[in-house]
């Protein structure tokens, strides 16, 4: 079958996992930082990008590394932060063109990982600080960041979904952090939680592109060094589920033209669960293509809305159905998004929607394994559910699937929270 | 059939002109999961005044047609495609641009079958009244969609001061008034002008053997019969070089205030070896100045006055070019007059040898990344073929620029009545 080779080792307190693959033309070089996500330190990991983007010792501005990247023939370097369930995960991804393909240079690769290393581990500090210059203009960056979220309508209607559906709960957490926390914080508080990162932490580094992967191996045990092992690691903690209740409706007004409706499922599967693949086959034949019955109900048959579909929260045991509709249709919109559910958890689903829903639930898989970026967040899946299933053995799964494992699976969906984002007065 | 290789980059491509006039490329990547297939017709929102194909009297179709014609090809008297797409297990979509409409797919199995039914849907339309009625409240949402994007706003507001009379100052979806004058007639009259084999591109990428591709897709095409075409009389308004309007102010409810300065790059037309020294100097110096290592971007950022947000954009086509300088800010007058101020000190400049090699080899890494996807290599191998360049020949291109090439182009590159202005304040 598809086949990704992954070879996972363990030095100076990292796990490496090489994965050589001739697809590529450029070869990607991804760090993760894993923490439990948490409220006291979720502004923190939100600034930590923007000031360590801001150049290491080496190069001590973001001018002079960006010259050094584009010197590389433009590598391309991001950092960001992201929730998967309650851990909380910071990625430094580093992109670099394979020398392979560009005549007589043989030494770019090791030169960006070099790099890269200096980004994470070799910071523009002063004394026990951060520069504080650099510190407090990137905390004005992180605050202008967090009061623009609201002028993304999509993404603001699901943050508000998230709030008032797991209030409560640690996953309730803003990945881009709170505003009330920026003013107290010192570049010297960033200082410490960095250095307290780095030593409790769990480190993943994929290297991942057309690689030998000896050659590579002596480049990343001989650069990235962490002082000693992780020294305790911190348990991520699972949020208990709320006893079953009414659902909840909110309804927010704001200056807009279209209204976002955004419906929350608890589906109580997680990514490990043996009964996930079902849920992912039942998500599929909701509303995750466009022949699913959020679409062809929603937006063909009832000319409602331009998108209409439903998505999973893999590692929080989430469903969300979402979709952009008139103000004036949001209790017909509902209805008919609702009778989806309703419809599904009543069996109504054809041995067709089944075998269709699976063949481009693979397709999609397959299609992630042809980039880069989807090769390594599909290994790191297993890190997060710690477990162990290979791409092909996703696969498999999906291809195992029946009719009534998903009707089972509809089972323990439960309607949570309805929110609407509309227009004043809902008109 | 012609076979080209590439051998720096590891490519071949094939191609046959076939009997009704189709281009058809071939591009194996056998190392990958999937294929990707697009079929791509060289007419987009621009494209409102011709002469219908066999008549004599150019007309002017309603704004928003070609998106309006590239959703309606999905659905057919019997049934939608996206469902036959579905069944064998792969993922369809389609796009409007300016300048062409595209209709693709992707796939891991059933490959034959998946471009059958692409050629086929494409060629055989189906327009009734009722289902253009329909059609008319899901654009209708898609356009409220964009209404409440700012930063959509704020792209079209920079074209509109841009442009006076070419109609990238138009939304390519239309407007809500401009929509619901389309008739299924008019859809028949631009479906059977521009969706001729002559004005057509097929282009596929992926795992799948060249020979019998091309055996598949002649058969497919010689089963068809079209009318004789004649080359294509569009009307394209004659364009002034100076900007329509100095500055375009817009009120939505944001949170910060947008700006951009747009740069009016090109109104004519552009072909070959002049397009593509345009294409790759334009976009090559508007980095040097104001990426992360351009002195511009430091300026800029040291004097506290563009944000994470700020970004750049530079795009050339067939009749129109622009580029564009934008971001969030609190001080809209004065981000604007710091940026054109920059802009206008650029004849005088000068870039020296070592900073041009550096450019150019930023360029070629961005050329190598981009080649990983296969979506990307389809889209601008199209876009550039239109305009008689080779894609896969744009690394010899950078190679062969001279850093003379590039201080002439800096000379002419600014004007002041080539600048535009868009504001998106808060109101």
């Amino acid at each position: 079958m598809v086949t990704i080779k992954e070879e996972v080792k363990k030095y100076n307190g990292l796990n490496v996992h090489f994965v050589p693959n001739e697809k590529f033309k450029t070869v990607h070089i991804v760090v993760k930082f894993r923490a439990p996500l948490s409220r006291e330190t979720i502004t923190k990991r939100a600034l930590l990008p923007y000031v360590l983007q801001q150049g290491p010792n080496k190069y001590p501005s973001r001018k002079e590394l960006q010259i050094a990247l584009d010197n590389l023939y433009g590598a391309v370097l991001s950092i960001d932060g992201g929730k998967k369930g309650n851990s909380h995960i910071l990625s430094f991804r580093l992109e670099v063109a394979n020398e392979k393909f560009i005549p007589n240079e043989s030494n770019i690769i090791e030169e960006a990982v070099g790099l890269l290393n200096e980004v994470i581990f070799h910071p523009n500090i002063d004394g026990n600080s951060f520069q504080e210059q650099v510190f407090n203009r990137e905390k004005e960056t992180l605050r202008q960041k967090i009061k623009s979220i609201v002028d993304d309508k999509m993404k603001y209607a699901n943050m508000r979904l998230i709030d008032e559906m797991c209030e409560g709960e640690i996953y309730q957490t803003h990945v881009s952090g709170y505003e009330e926390d920026l003013s107290s914080l010192t570049a010297q508080d960033l200082y410490q939680y960095y250095k307290d990162l780095l030593e409790n932490d769990q480190i993943d580094i994929y290297v991942l592109g057309d690689i030998e992967v000896n050659k590579m191996e002596q480049v990343i045990s001989s650069t990235f060094k962490r002082e000693g092992n992780q020294k305790t690691e911190k348990k991520v903690e699972t949020d208990k589920s709320p006893s079953s209740k009414e659902v909840k409706e909110v309804i927010e007004e704001q200056n807009v033209q279209q209204a976002k409706l955004h419906i929350g499922y608890r589906t109580n599967i997680l990514f490990q669960d043996s009964k996930y693949p079902a849920l992912q086959v039942f998500n599929g034949v909701l509303g995750g293509f466009p022949g699913s019955k959020l679409f062809i109900n929603v937006r063909e048959k009832n000319s409602l809305a331009y998108y209409a579909s439903s998505r999973l929260e893999s590692h929080k045991g989430l469903l969300l159905v979402f979709s952009g509709i008139a103000p004036k249709d949001y209790q017909k919109a509902r209805d008919i998004m609702e009778e989806q559910m309703t419809a599904m958890k009543d069996g109504d689903i054809t041995n067709d929607e089944l075998k269709e829903t699976k063949d481009l639930i693979v397709n999609s898989l397959l299609e992630t394994l042809d980039h880069p970026q989807g090769i390594i967040e599909m290994l790191y899946q297993q890190v997060i559910a710690d477990t162990r299933i290979s791409p092909d053995q996703l696969i498999e799964n999906i291809q195992k699937v029946t009719l009534e494992e998903v009707i089972e699976v509809g089972k323990s969906i439960e309607e949570d929270t309805v929110y609407l984002l509309t227009s004043k007065g809902g008109e | 059939m012609n076979k080209k290789g590439y051998h720096q980059i590891e490519e071949t491509l094939f191609h046959e002109k076939l009997n009704n006039g189709l281009d058809v490329y071939l591009l194996p990547r056998p190392q990958m999961s999937k294929t990707y297939a697009i079929f791509s017709t060289n007419y987009g929102s621009i494209d409102r005044t011709f002469i219908p194909i066999g008549e004599t009297e150019e007309i002017t179709v309603p704004d928003g047609i070609a998106h309006f014609l590239e959703h309606k090809l999905f659905e057919k008297e019997d049934r939608d495609v996206f469902a036959d797409f579905g069944k064998q297990g792969a993922s369809a979509n389609a796009y409007t641009s300016f300048t062409k409409t595209a209709y693709l797919f992707s796939a891991t199995s059933n490959v034959e079958e998946n471009v059958k039914t692409l050629l086929d849907f494409v060629q055989d339309p189906y327009f009734s009244e009722q289902s253009v009625e329909k059609e008319k409240g899901i654009i209708g949402q898609e356009i409220k969609m964009y209404d409440d994007q700012p930063d959509w706003q704020s792209f079209m507001g920079t074209l509109k001061s841009l442009f006076k009379d070419t109609p990238v100052n138009i939304d390519i979806a239309g407007t809500i008034e401009s929509i619901s004058e389309i008739t299924k007639d008019d859809l028949y009259t631009c479906y059977n002008t521009f969706y001729h084999p002559e004005n057509m591109t097929f282009f596929i990428a992926g795992n799948f053997d060249p020979d019998s591709m091309m055996s598949l897709i002649n058969e497919n095409q010689n089963n068809k019969e079209f009318a004789k075409l004649e080359e294509i009389k569009r009307y394209y308004p004659t364009e002034p070089m100076e900007v329509a309007e100095k500055e375009i102010i817009q009120n939505m409810p944001v949170s910060v205030a947008k700006c951009t300065v747009g740069i009016k790059e090109s109104h004519d037309e552009l072909k070959g070896e002049k397009f593509v020294k345009k294409d790759l100097l334009q976009d090559m110096i508007i980095t040097y100045f104001f990426s992360k290592s351009g002195q511009f971007y430091e300026q800029l950022y040291e004097e506290n006055i563009i944000d994470s947000s700020f970004y750049f954009e530079t795009n050339l086509d067939k009749n129109y070019g622009y580029s564009i300088i934008g971001g969030n800010t609190d001080n809209p007058d004065q981000f604007i007059d710091k940026i054109k101020e920059l802009l206008l000190s650029t004849s005088s400049h000068e870039i020296s040898e070592e900073d041009f090699e550096r450019m150019k080899r930023k360029k070629i890494g961005q050329l190598l990344r981009s080649m990983n996807s296969l979506e990307n290599i389809a889209s601008k191998f199209i876009h550039y073929n239109t305009v008689a360049v080779d894609y896969f020949e744009l690394i010899p291109t950078i190679q062969s620029l001279t850093v003379d090439d590039a201080n002439q182009f800096l000379k002419e590159w600014i004007t002041d009545d080539r600048l535009g202005v868009s504001k998106i304040v808060a109101g």
